[in-house]
């Protein structure tokens, strides 16, 4: 969920007290609001559904247990989702499936080099040689094919952790640069060069596959 | 080093600051030397646009998020009511 504007933390301060206060329906509501995009973080870490389901329901204890240390400088579901990251961290170190966090493919060209002419050329140095050519049945945002929506996929889940971590937070939960970058602890400027990378895989998986 | 004209973007450099742009992270200047290229390279305008399309394909491409059981969402607010009843 995505920041709402200053004035609406009125809101989140809200919610928090309602939690400290025992509000059942207030606790229920939230959890109902927030755990796909928790149990989505979760599973990103981990290798299994089950396992991000047991991470969440104890990050949901952590949060009314820690919720007067909600101070609303945050969002709340930022907040909530910065406690589910790093428990999905712990978990997934201490469960050795440590997550390469020098991500191999955090430098180096987004575009193969082989697709502009040489920098040593006399002519157009570094300009395209091969230039993107338009897709064929252009991706329809709403209507996406089969094979294509399958290359989508296949492209976001072989993302290096944090660079898939970023994409779903930024493009499909919409969290601000921002929020994303207090949850997971991340520079403005590397959360960028994720992002940046990962659509960058995923659009050259996806010119592979609908590319003329 | 004093600079009278600053070198125009190259499409190879072009292409790594697409999501500096989309974000609103270049400065004025730089901003408008990208746009300056994009204006006059379709090769790049092309690039531009594609990565323009992917956040809505990735969305449209996500499985649906799924909650909480309801055997979990029922235990975790026994939990949560047992927390309030003992004082927390």
């Amino acid at each position: 969920m995505p920041d709402r504007p200053d004035g609406v933390r009125r809101d989140d301060l809200a919610t928090a007290a309602a939690l400290a206060a025992g509000d059942e329906a207030a606790f229920a509501d939230l959890v109902r609001e927030l755990s796909p995009s928790l149990i989505r973080l979760a599973r990103t870490y981990v290798g299994s559904h089950a396992v991000a389901e047991e991470i969440v329901q104890d990050v949901w204890v952590s949060v009314f247990r820690g919720i007067t240390g909600y101070e609303g400088r945050a969002s709340l579901s930022t907040w909530v989702h910065r406690i589910c990251a790093r428990a999905s961290l712990r978990r997934a170190t201490s469960e050795r499936r440590s997550m390469p966090f020098a991500d191999a493919f955090d430098d180096g060209p987004t575009v193969d080099p082989e697709r502009f002419v040489a920098v040593d050329a006399r002519e157009n140095p570094r300009s395209w040689s091969s230039a993107p050519r338009p897709w064929r049945a252009q991706p329809e945002d709403q209507v996406l094919r089969a094979e294509q929506r399958t290359a989508v996929s296949v492209a976001v889940e072989s993302l290096p952790v944090r660079q898939r971590l970023v994409l779903v937070m930024r493009d499909v939960e919409g969290f601000s640069a921002d929020e994303v970058c207090q949850a997971l602890d991340l520079s403005e400027g590397h959360q960028r060069v994720l992002l940046h990378r990962a659509r960058a895989h995923v659009r050259n998986r996806l010119d592979e596959e609908v590319g003329a | 080093m004093i600079r009278w004209r600053r070198r125009a973007l190259t499409c190879q450099e072009l292409v790594e600051l697409v999501t500096d742009y989309a974000d609103g992270a270049l400065s004025p200047s730089e901003r408008r030397r990208f746009e300056r290229h994009v204006n006059a390279c379709p090769g790049c305008a092309e690039y531009v646009e594609q990565m323009s399309r992917i956040p809505a394909l990735v969305r449209s491409a996500a499985p649906r998020g799924t909650g909480l059981t309801p055997d979990a969402e029922r235990s975790l607010l026994d939990a949560f009511r047992e927390w309030h009843r003992d004082g927390g």
